[in-house]
C-alpha cells in the first residue's frame, strides 16, 4: 500500500486548496528553475529513469516517447499537446487532477515541453468539462499572474500553455484525432506514419500525452528517476490513479502504487464488493475498452499494465469497473458496443461498419433472441474489425465483445436456449374476433 | 532505391512510392476503394491492407511509404505478403462490412457492370451474407441536375469529396455525421455547381453517384464505345463516346496526362443530348422567306445557279467553331478556285495572324510544361470557363506552393489564390514599364509565363495588346531558348480554330476579314457567305446575301440560311483537330449523321463538282496529302512540333496603342458556348442555374451578407 510520503497527488479530493498558494504550499513550483537550468537531456534521462509509462491508456514509456521529437528544430515549432479529453466510460482521473491539482499539470507541461525544445503547449479538455476547463483555465491565469509561465517567465524559458475545449466526442481522445480537432477540423484520426513526432500539430513535430502522465513528472524531478522507480513493480513502475465504479461499496478515485493486488484496491479503498468479495462477478479493469476479467481470475490479480495482459485484458486508463453478481453481462456489454458505434468516427470500413452490427447483435443477445451460431459469428465479426482501423477505436470496440463472448459464453448460450424455448412469454398474440 | 521483398520476389523499388505502388509494379494486384492515383490519400476503405512481416498489424499499403518500411534485424529487406490467410480474410470481412449495408439493387443501379463493389466483391468477398439486421439507408440529395444521388450506395470513400476540394477547387462536398451516421452532401443541402462536377460519376467506385441524364439508359456492355477527341474547348480532351444503335449515350474521359488527366468538363460530358437535337437532317433551300426541306440536287442547283459567273470578289466564306481541318481545306480550296481572298475563321475577330510564326498563336508552354511554370500571368482570360480541365491543372500548382498567378482583366473566381492586378492593358504597360509590384516578380521567376485570352485581343487594339504580350514576354525572359522555355501563350476557346490558322484560313491578298465580310456584305458589296457552322458572328448583318449554311445544327446560321447543307457534328466524322497547344488529334466516328447529312469535306466536294470547280481529291486520304503538304506539323497526330521561339521577337515590334477599356472574357456563358450546347436541354437548364445563383449571390452581397466563395 502506497504510504502518504509517496504521494503526488495531495489534494486529489480537493479538501485543500487547489489555488497556487495551496499548491505551493504542497510543493508545486518548488526548485523548478534549477531543474530547467540542469537541461533537457537531464530531464529525458530523468524521466526514462523513473520507467514512467504513458497514464492515457496504452502504456508507451514516456521518457522514449519524448526522446523521438527532433533535436534539433528545422525551422518548425515544436509543440506539446495534452490530452485531456477523458472520455473512456468508468475513467475519471484526469478530471479530479484538473479540479484540484491544477499546478502540477502546468508544471509538468513546462518540463516537458523544456525537454522538448516547444514554447507552446495546448491543453485539449473534453468538451463536457466545463467545471474542470474553468478550474484549469483559472490555474494558468494564476500561473501567468505570478510570472511562473509566458514569454518572459521566471525560469527563463519562453512557455506559453494555451486551452482548448473540445466539443465532445470520444474520438478526439486519439491522438491524431485531437490534433486535427484542435486544428479546426471534424475530429477523424489522421494516418500513420507520418507519426505527430515528426508532422503532428500544424505540420510540426509534436508530442501528445496525457494529463496524469504529465502531472506526475514534477515530483519525479524533485524527487528523482529512481525514487519513481522503486514504486510498483519493474517495467510497471511508480504510483497510478485507479478509478474504482460500479458494484462497490464506495466508489472513488485513489492514488495507489502499481501493481496493487485487485482485491486489496477494492477492499482497502472502495469499501469492497457489494455483497462481499464473492459476489463478484466480473471487473473490467482499465476502463470500457479493455476486456472483462472473470471473478475466478481476480482473486490473486495485480493491477498493472503486464499481469492484466496475461490474463487477456489491460491496465488501459485503470478505471476498474466493479460488477457483481445483479449483473446481466450481455446488457452491459451491448449498452458498451452501442457506445462504441456511437461514437466511431465513420472513417475505417470495418468500424463505421462493424460496431453497429455488434451492438444489434448484442442488443438481441440481451433477449436471447439469437442463434447459438451467431456467438461465434459475433466472435468473428470482431475479429475482423480488431486491427484493422487507422485507430485504436476499432480495438476498443472489439475487445469487450471478445472478452464477453471467451468468459461468458455458457451465459448467452443459456439466454438463447430459453429464449428458443418460449419466444414469446406473453404467450401467442390473439386476433380480435 | 529501397529492396523489398513483394509476395516472395526480391526487387528494387523507386524512392517515395507508396507499397500499393509497389505492389502494383511488382504485378500484385491491390484491391482498394478510397485511393485514386490523382487525389491525397484517404486510407479509409481497408480493402488494400497487406501483411508487412515484422509488424504487428496490417498495413494500408495506400498510405505506407516504401521508404517508412524498415528491413529486417539482419538487414533483410522487409517481406511484403498480398495473398496471405491473414490478407485474404481482413479483404473478405472488409468486404462484408461494405456490403451490409449496401442495397442489393445491382439488376437496377446504373453502375451495374463497371461497379469497384461489385467486381471486389466476385473477386475477393465471400458468396454469403451474415448479416441479418435492417439495413441502413440514407436520404438522398438533389446536389445537382447532372448527378443522380442514391446515397444508401454510399461506401464513404470520400473520393469526390476529395476530388471536389483538390482538382475542382471548390469545397461544395462534405461527409457529415460520423460512425453509421456519416454520409457525403453539399453544404446545408446547396446544389454542387463545378464546370467539373461531373468527373465524380467516373470516380465513385459505387453507384452512389451517377449519371442522372444517363439514367436506366443502357448497360456498359451493350454499348459501342469509340475513342475521339472532345471540341467543346480548344482543349482537346480525349473522350470515349458511348453509342447504341446510332445514338450517342454518352461521353466518359480516356486517360491522357499530356492533356486531360483523366478529367473532363461538364459541358463535354453532358453536351450529347445536344447532339441529337435541333439537327439538319436534310438540306434546305428558302423560297418565299420560308425554308423548305430539299434534295441535295436541289440544293446544290439552287446554288450554282446564284453562283453562276460570280466574280470571287463577291464571295466570301468564314469558318466556325467547330470546323474541322479537313472542311475548312476544302473550302478554302474552292474559295481559291472561285478567285475569292475573302476568307476567315477568327470569327470572334481577335488580332491573331501568323505573321509572329505558328508560335504567336499557340499555346507554346503547352498543358505539360505548366507544372514547371512559377509565375503565370493571365491576360483577359478565365482559364476556368475557357480551359476547365487545365484551370485544375494550374489550380495544383498554385496549391502546392510552387506557382503564382496573376490576373489582368474581368476579376472571375478562378477557384485558387491569385493576385489580382488590374483590368486593362494600362495596367500591362505598367508591369512592362516596372511600374506595378508585379514587375518584381515576373523579374525573379524562373519559368515565367503569360496567358493571353481572346477577350484581351479581340478588340480594336487587338495588335497592340498582343504586341504588348510580345514585349512581356521578351523583357521578362518568358522567351528562353536555351532552356527550351517558352512562355508565350494564347488561349483559343473554339476547336477549330488552331487547325483553321493552321491551313492558313485566313484572307488572302486584299481580302476582308470577318468584321470586313459583314460590313460587305450590309453594303450589298458581298454576294455570297459560305458560313461553315459559323454561329458566332452577328448573322443579321448578312441579310443583303446570298448565305450558304453548312453545319451540323439549326442555329444562328442556319436561321438566316438561303441554303442550308446539312453536315455532321464532331461524333458523326473522322476529322482533325488542333488543340490549343498545336497538337493535332483526329475525332473517331461513333455514329453516322443523321438522314440525309454528310461528311463536311464531302459536301464541299460534291458542291465543288456543281459547280464546275473540281476539287482535286476523291477521298480523305488524298485530302489529307494535301493538307499535310500545306501543313506538315498536322501529319503528327497527337504530337506537338516545336515552334521557332526567334518568330514571336517580331510580335514586339508591332507600335502599342492602346485603348483605356478593361478586358471583357470571350465566354459569358460556360455551359453556352456553340451550336452543340445551345440545342442540349441539360446545358440550358445548367446555365439557368448558374445565373440564378449568381442573381442570389449578388442580391445577397448587396445585402451586405458576407458570402464564402467555393
Amino acid at each position: 500500500m502506497l504510504s502518504d510520503k509517496d504521494r503526488i497527488f495531495t489534494n486529489l479530493y480537493g479538501l485543500r486548496d487547489s489555488d497556487l498558494k495551496g499548491a505551493r504550499a504542497r510543493g508545486a513550483w518548488d526548485g523548478t528553475k534549477a531543474m530547467v537550468e540542469k537541461g533537457e537531456d537531464w530531464i529525458i534521462d530523468e524521466v526514462k529513469a523513473s520507467g514512467l509509462r504513458g497514464r492515457g491508456g496504452a502504456g508507451f514509456p514516456t521518457g522514449l516517447k519524448w526522446s523521438f521529437m527532433p533535436k534539433q528544430s528545422d525551422g518548425r515549432p515544436h509543440y506539446l499537446v495534452i490530452n485531456a479529453d477523458e472520455s473512456e466510460p468508468g475513467t475519471c482521473k484526469d478530471r479530479e487532477i484538473m479540479r484540484n491539482d491544477p499546478q502540477l499539470l502546468i508544471e509538468g507541461a513546462l518540463y516537458a515541453s523544456f525537454a522538448m525544445r516547444a514554447n507552446v503547449a495546448y491543453i485539449y479538455v473534453r468538451g463536457e468539462f466545463i467545471l474542470e476547463r474553468k478550474r484549469l483555465q483559472a490555474a494558468i491565469d494564476e500561473a501567468y499572474a505570478a510570472n511562473l509561465i509566458g514569454k518572459n517567465n521566471v525560469h527563463g524559458y519562453p512557455f506559453d500553455l494555451y486551452l482548448h475545449h473540445g466539443a465532445g466526442a470520444y474520438i478526439c481522445g486519439e491522438e491524431t484525432a485531437l490534433l486535427e480537432s484542435l486544428e479546426g477540423r471534424k475530429g477523424m484520426p489522421r494516418l500513420k506514419p507520418p507519426f505527430p513526432a515528426n508532422v503532428g500539430l500544424y505540420g510540426a513535430p509534436t508530442t501528445v500525452n496525457n494529463v496524469e502522465s504529465i502531472a506526475v513528472v514534477p515530483d519525479i524531478l524533485r524527487r528523482g528517476g529512481s525514487w519513481f522507480a522503486t514504486l510498483g513493480k519493474p517495467n510497471n513502475a511508480g504510483t497510478k490513479l485507479f478509478s474504482i465504479s460500479g458494484h462497490v461499496n464506495n466508489p472513488c478515485n485513489v492514488e495507489e502504487e502499481m501493481g496493487i493486488p485487485l482485491r486489496e484496491l477494492i477492499e482497502k479503498h472502495a469499501g469492497g464488493v457489494r455483497g462481499g468479495w464473492d459476489n463478484l462477478l466480473a471487473v473490467i479493469p482499465g476502463g470500457s475498452s479493455v476486456p472483462c476479467v472473470p471473478a475466478d481470475q481476480c482473486q490473486d490479480l495485480a493491477m498493472d499494465f503486464d499481469s492484466l495482459l496475461e490474463v487477456k485484458s489491460g491496465l488501459g486508463t485503470a478505471a476498474v469497473i466493479v460488477m457483481d453478481k445483479s449483473t446481466d453481462m450481455i446488457r452491459a456489454i451491448a449498452r458498451l458496443a452501442y457506445f462504441y458505434k456511437h461514437e466511431s468516427c465513420g472513417q475505417c470500413t470495418p468500424c463505421r461498419e462493424g460496431t453497429g452490427w455488434m451492438w444489434r447483435v448484442l442488443e438481441r443477445m440481451v433477449k436471447g433472441e439469437a442463434d447459438i451460431s451467431e456467438i461465434d459469428m459475433l466472435f468473428d465479426v470482431s475479429k475482423q474489425i480488431e486491427g484493422h482501423t487507422i485507430c485504436a477505436l476499432g480495438d476498443a470496440a472489439a475487445w469487450p465483445v471478445q472478452g464477453l463472448i471467451r468468459h461468458f459464453r455458457p451465459v448467452i448460450e443459456q439466454r438463447i436456449e430459453e429464449f428458443t424455448k418460449n419466444p414469446n412469454p406473453q404467450g401467442a398474440v390473439k386476433a380480435a374476433e | 532505391m529501397p529492396k523489398l521483398i513483394i509476395d516472395g520476389a526480391e526487387m528494387d523499388v523507386e524512392d517515395g512510392l507508396t507499397l500499393l505502388q509497389a505492389c502494383e509494379q511488382a504485378g500484385s494486384e491491390i484491391p482498394r476503394f478510397c485511393y485514386h492515383e490523382r487525389l491525397s490519400i484517404a486510407g479509409n476503405c481497408r480493402m488494400c491492407l497487406v501483411e508487412v512481416k515484422g509488424m504487428p498489424k496490417l498495413a494500408a499499403s495506400c498510405a505506407l511509404g516504401v521508404n517508412d518500411l524498415r528491413p529486417g534485424p539482419e538487414g533483410q529487406p522487409p517481406e511484403i505478403l498480398t495473398t496471405s490467410p491473414l490478407v485474404q480474410k481482413a479483404r473478405s470481412g472488409t468486404l462484408e462490412f461494405l456490403l451490409i449495408n449496401h442495397p442489393l439493387d445491382c439488376p437496377i443501379c446504373d453502375q451495374g457492370g463497371e461497379c469497384d463493389l461489385q467486381d471486389q466483391a466476385v473477386a475477393f468477398g465471400v458468396g454469403t451474407s451474415r448479416y441479418d439486421e435492417n439495413k441502413r439507408a440514407i436520404e438522398n440529395r438533389n446536389i445537382s441536375p447532372l448527378i443522380k444521388t442514391i446515397m444508401t450506395r454510399c461506401i464513404s470513400c470520400t473520393r469526390c469529396v476529395r476530388f471536389m476540394t483538390e482538382i475542382a477547387g471548390v469545397e461544395e462536398l462534405g461527409q457529415i455525421g460520423r460512425g453509421e451516421g456519416a454520409e457525403i452532401t453539399t453544404y446545408l443541402n446547396k446544389g454542387m455547381l463545378s464546370e467539373l462536377s461531373g468527373n465524380v460519376v467516373d470516380i465513385c467506385p459505387v453507384g452512389a453517384l451517377t449519371h442522372r441524364p444517363f439514367a436506366f439508359t443502357a448497360r456498359p456492355w451493350e454499348m459501342k464505345k469509340t475513342e475521339s477527341i472532345d471540341v467543346m474547348d480548344a482543349q482537346g480532351a480525349h473522350i470515349r463516346i458511348d453509342t447504341r444503335g446510332g445514338k450517342v449515350l454518352r461521353i466518359l474521359p480516356r486517360e491522357n496526362d499530356a492533356i486531360n488527366e483523366e478529367w473532363i468538363t461538364d459541358k463535354t460530358r453532358f453536351v450529347c443530348d445536344g447532339l441529337k437535337n435541333q439537327r439538319l437532317d436534310t438540306p434546305y433551300i428558302k423560297k418565299n422567306g420560308k425554308l423548305r426541306p430539299a434534295t441535295w440536287a436541289q440544293a446544290f442547283e439552287a446554288i450554282s445557279k446564284r453562283m453562276n459567273n460570280i466574280d470571287g470578289n463577291r464571295f466570301a466564306a468564314i469558318a466556325g467553331d467547330l470546323a474541322a481541318v479537313e472542311e475548312v481545306f476544302a473550302l478554302k480550296t474552292l474559295s481559291d478556285y472561285l478567285g475569292s481572298p475573302h476568307i476567315d475563321c477568327r470569327t470572334e475577330n481577335c488580332s491573331l495572324s501568323p505573321d509572329g510564326g505558328r508560335a504567336g498563336y499557340l499555346f507554346n508552354t503547352t498543358i505539360v510544361g505548366l507544372d514547371k511554370a512559377d509565375v503565370i500571368l493571365m491576360i483577359g482570360t478565365d482559364p476556368r470557363s475557357e480551359a476547365s480541365v487545365m484551370n485544375a491543372r494550374i489550380r495544383r500548382g498554385v496549391s502546392t506552393g510552387q506557382t503564382r498567378v496573376g490576373l489582368v482583366g474581368a476579376q472571375v473566381d478562378l477557384s485558387y489564390d491569385h493576385d489580382y492586378l488590374g483590368a486593362g492593358p494600362q495596367t500591362l504597360v505598367d508591369i512592362l514599364e516596372g511600374k506595378h509590384e508585379f514587375s518584381e516578380v515576373l523579374k525573379t521567376a524562373k519559368n515565367p509565363m503569360l496567358i493571353v485570352g481572346e477577350g484581351a485581343i479581340a478588340r480594336s487594339d487587338g495588335r497592340a495588346v498582343l504586341a504588348l504580350a510580345g514585349r512581356l514576354a521578351n523583357d521578362f525572359g518568358m522567351i528562353c531558348e536555351e532552356d527550351d522555355w517558352n512562355g508565350f501563350n494564347i488561349l483559343h476557346t473554339a476547336a477549330g480554330r488552331v487547325g483553321a490558322m493552321d491551313i492558313g484560313f485566313l484572307p488572302g491578298e486584299g481580302g476582308l476579314d470577318t468584321n470586313g465580310i459583314l460590313a460587305a456584305s450590309e453594303t450589298g458589296n458581298m454576294e455570297v457567305v459560305y458560313l461553315l457552322g459559323a454561329d458566332e458572328i452577328d448573322v443579321q448583318r448578312l441579310a443583303n446575301s446570298f448565305v450558304i449554311y453548312q453545319g451540323s445544327h439549326g442555329d444562328n446560321g442556319a436561321a438566316i440560311a438561303d441554303v442550308i447543307l446539312p453536315g455532321a457534328a464532331y461524333s458523326e466524322k473522322t476529322a482533325t483537330y488542333v488543340n490549343f497547344e498545336g497538337r493535332p488529334q483526329m475525332t473517331m466516328r461513333a455514329v453516322f449523321p443523321p438522314g440525309e447529312a454528310r461528311e463536311d469535306w464531302t459536301i464541299i466536294r460534291a458542291l465543288s463538282q456543281a459547280l464546275g470547280k473540281t476539287l482535286p481529291y476523291d477521298n480523305s486520304m488524298e485530302l489529307r496529302k494535301q493538307i499535310y503538304e500545306v501543313a506538315p506539323q498536322l501529319a503528327a497526330i497527337g504530337q506537338i512540333t516545336s515552334e521557332p521561339i526567334s518568330s514571336l521577337r517580331e510580335l514586339s515590334h508591332e507600335a502599342i496603342r492602346i485603348q483605356p477599356t478593361p478586358f471583357v472574357l470571350a465566354i459569358d456563358d460556360f455551359y453556352l458556348t456553340n451550336p452543340v450546347t445551345r440545342a442540349s436541354v441539360i446545358m440550358a437548364e445548367m446555365s439557368t442555374l448558374k445565373q440564378e445563383m449568381n442573381a442570389e449571390q449578388a442580391a445577397a452581397n448587396s445585402k451586405g451578407m458576407v458570402q464564402t466563395h467555393g
